[in-house]
């Protein structure tokens, strides 16, 4: 074997710019991590909502979260990704869709992909709320009705603010794949973290150095946020209270 | 408003097929060397052996921080390079296929061996020892009575986790490999009709991941009876 | 103060209740018993209408729980109720349990509805609780301060559901002992409840019930010197040999 390792190759300045490979690397890591929040807050917010919807009394209502969660669980990622890079914007009407294709490249993809990742992880938080909501005795329900509360003063009060701590733990873990599958974006050319390894691939033929570091990034992403929602699960622990149910 | 036009989807109807056949190969395989795998690391992470161990926990950990493309980007740019070099074998025929295999089963198995784990930890322990008492040894208590046990109760998750699996064969796509999906989005580019083969794709994808995870959980529902 | 005439109900293809009337007046205290499936937690649960029924009429303080153009929350907001379960709110301390409903449904201010909460907490015997979560009482403190919650609503009536039979038996006279003294001092309540002693004490009539019927409503000396029916003489001799 002949392979000549060159960590130094990081500090090689980008041909023709004044970025070094380094650089690089930082800035996708960048993209990786705004992607990633972005999108789940996106996935937080309409997860939430629409787990609380899967509970509701209201047939129809429980009908378009049960629609939401089906499309978006057996839907491929990557082909969900192509729907909103590629279909999506010819679907809308013509003015939208031109004034979409007119934005910079690096907004589109990464538009896309943000909707993308937040809805369908958003799907998978869904089921993490209304499995919380479920988990919680129908006791607690009965008993904010009979204080008077309206069935939402009781789901804003009582069931949601709960059924939240219930579900930090398991939501730990689509935190951590929100990152992970962020990396999918590269297929549609967004220059996140995965995408610049393979980059940095072609450009310096130095493939070990390149895709070794970028492996030791997501790692270390993963082992930050763990940390930081472990942090999460302290602070929002109930005294007293152990596991769902009774 | 854009024209819907199906009319290429009736002729590339082989093709489509021929490409989920690799999908299909892709997931069965990936299943069964992933499960094989994955029980053998799920036992290793309970061995007394701290260096089995920790390599099983070491091995499980790495992959499941990793996303799945990573994996399949090393195993087609890095890995049959790194073995040409390493055997000195001239570049042979394509190996992707190959490349993809071996990725997903030892990706998979590591969300497997998980899964594996918690189901072994889900049986009483007073049935490893009725087991040892009656004098049998470990790997037989583990083989005879614990595993039949939990493979058992972790049944729906592991079919779970290969609609999960079955879903992200498509990711060969970074290798232009010609599964399901890449044949559609071939099909798509050369006749300009991206819209309708993806939308398609999508609709396939859909249908086979909703009825599998139907009968799984019936299958489950009946376990639970 | 609560009239139920004729309440029916059905789960799927099971009659819960069958044509099931009585009545409660200001002042008066009721003691519902009957074997488990009798109907009787179903029943109470009508009165404050978390249970809905098909026919029949339940009428509260002069509101008709059945009709839909009754505002339920406002209704339930002055009628207390005690659950088998606590179902103390887990995430809130003890004072939040007390003040939450009465801030956000009676809009009380906060200082009072603290105020408030407090005394009922004095009340119960568990003032040096205030700032604890319910996960770190015991069971019958969770109940005694479950009473002071609906109490701190100043209910014009109380429900109480089995409230002592998800309890260690040496808890169980701790939340007794709160609910004789409030029936002493004139509270309107209807108890489901096995502890016949507690009906002895202080109950005015009680209700027997079986299979969603009510079998026997009679005065508390009428039912336990001479119950008519016999299907509660067979409940009664039950109970005594525990």
């Amino acid at each position: 074997m002949s392979y000549q390792w060159r960590w130094g190759v990081f500090l090689d300045p980008v041909p023709s710019s004044g970025a070094t490979y380094l650089g690089w690397m930082l800035t996708g890591l960048q993209t990786t991590v705004q992607l990633s929040l972005t999108a789940w807050l996106i996935a937080l917010v309409v997860g939430s909502l629409m787990g609380v919807l899967r509970t509701v009394p209201s047939r129809w209502l429980r009908g378009i979260a049960t629609v939401y969660v089906e499309v978006f669980r057996n839907v491929p990622l990557l082909v969900q990704l192509f729907i909103w890079y590629f279909v999506v914007p010819e679907l809308l009407p013509v003015s939208v869709g031109t004034a979409v294709k007119q934005l910079h490249p690096f907004l589109q993809q990464f538009l896309a992909a943000m909707v993308c990742l937040g809805l369908f992880t958003g799907a998978r938080v869904c089921e993490q709320v209304r499995a919380g909501i479920e988990s919680l005795s129908k006791g607690q329900k009965s008993a904010g009705l009979a204080l008077g509360f309206t069935l939402s003063q009781t789901y804003r009060h009582v069931l949601v603010p709960m059924a939240f701590r219930i579900v930090v733990p398991p939501l730990t873990s689509e935190f951590l794949n929100i990152f992970k599958n962020s990396a999918v974006a590269s297929t549609i050319g967004l220059l996140e973290l995965a995408a610049m390894g393979r980059q940095l691939v072609d450009y310096t033929a130095q493939p070990y150095e390149s895709f070794i570091s970028v492996t030791v990034l997501y790692v270390l992403v993963n082992v930050v946020i763990m940390a930081f929602m472990r942090w999460v699960e302290g602070r929002t622990r109930v005294p007293g209270y152990i596991g769902g149910g009774r | 408003m854009y024209e819907l036009d199906w009319s290429s989807i009736p002729g590339a109807l082989p093709f489509l097929w021929a490409g989920m056949k690799v999908t299909l190969k892709i997931t069965a395989t990936a299943m069964l060397a992933g499960i094989a795998w994955g029980t053998l690391l799920a036992v290793m992470r309970f061995s007394s052996n701290r260096l089995l161990s920790w390599f099983a926990a070491g091995y499980v950990n790495l992959f499941r921080s990793i996303p799945l493309i990573m994996v399949l980007l090393w195993f087609f740019l890095i890995v049959p390079a790194f073995l040409e070099g390493l055997f000195n074998t001239p570049r042979s025929s394509d190996t992707r296929l190959t490349s993809a295999l071996v990725a997903f089963a030892l990706f998979q198995a590591a969300y497997y061996a998980e899964i594996i784990r918690a189901g072994i930890q889900s049986v009483p322990s007073g049935q490893a020892s009725a087991s040892l008492a009656l004098g049998m040894t470990y790997g037989q208590a583990m083989r005879l009575v614990i595993l039949p046990q939990a493979f058992r109760n972790m049944t729906p998750l592991l079919l779970t986790q290969t609609v999960i699996l079955f879903q992200d064969t498509c990711l060969v796509h970074v290798s232009a490999l010609a599964d399901f999906f890449g044949v559609a989005y071939k099909v798509g580019d050369r006749d300009g009709r991206l819209v309708e083969l993806l939308l398609f794709a999508g609709a396939v994808y859909f249908a086979v991941s909703y009825l599998a995870s139907f009968l799984v959980k019936r299958y489950q529902g009946r376990l639970a009876t | 103060m609560i009239s139920i005439r004729d309440v029916s109900k059905h789960f799927g293809s099971f009659q819960a209740l069958k044509g099931c009337s009585t009545e409660v007046k200001k002042g008066e205290v009721i003691v519902v018993c009957g074997p488990s499936g009798s109907g009787k937690s179903t029943l109470i649960k009508c009165v404050n209408g978390l249970e809905k029924f098909e026919r029949g009429e339940i009428v509260v303080n002069g509101t008709s729980v059945g009709d839909p153009r009754t505002d339920l929350p406002k209704l339930r907001a002055h009628v207390g109720m005690v659950f088998q379960h606590f179902e103390l709110f887990p995430h809130m301390s003890i004072t939040e349990n007390l003040t939450i409903a009465q801030v956000k449904v009676l809009g009380r201010g906060k200082e009072e509805a603290i105020a408030r909460g407090l005394t009922l907490l004095d009340r119960v015997g568990l003032r040096s609780q205030a700032e604890k979560f319910p996960g770190q009482l015991s069971g019958g403190q969770q109940q005694r301060v479950a009473i002071a919650r609906a109490l701190a609503m100043d209910p014009i009536c109380m429900l109480f559901d089995e409230p002592t039979s998800a309890l260690d038996p040496e808890m169980i006279n701790e939340v007794l002992d709160v609910m004789v003294a409030l029936a002493r001092e004139g509270m309107t309540m209807m108890c489901v409840t096995h502890e016949m002693g507690f009906a002895r004490k202080v109950a005015h009539r009680v209700v027997f019930m079986d299979q969603g019927q009510i079998v026997e409503d009679a005065r508390t000396d009428d039912f336990f010197g001479s119950p008519r029916s016999e299907r509660a003489q067979q409940f009664l001799s039950k109970i005594l040999q525990h």
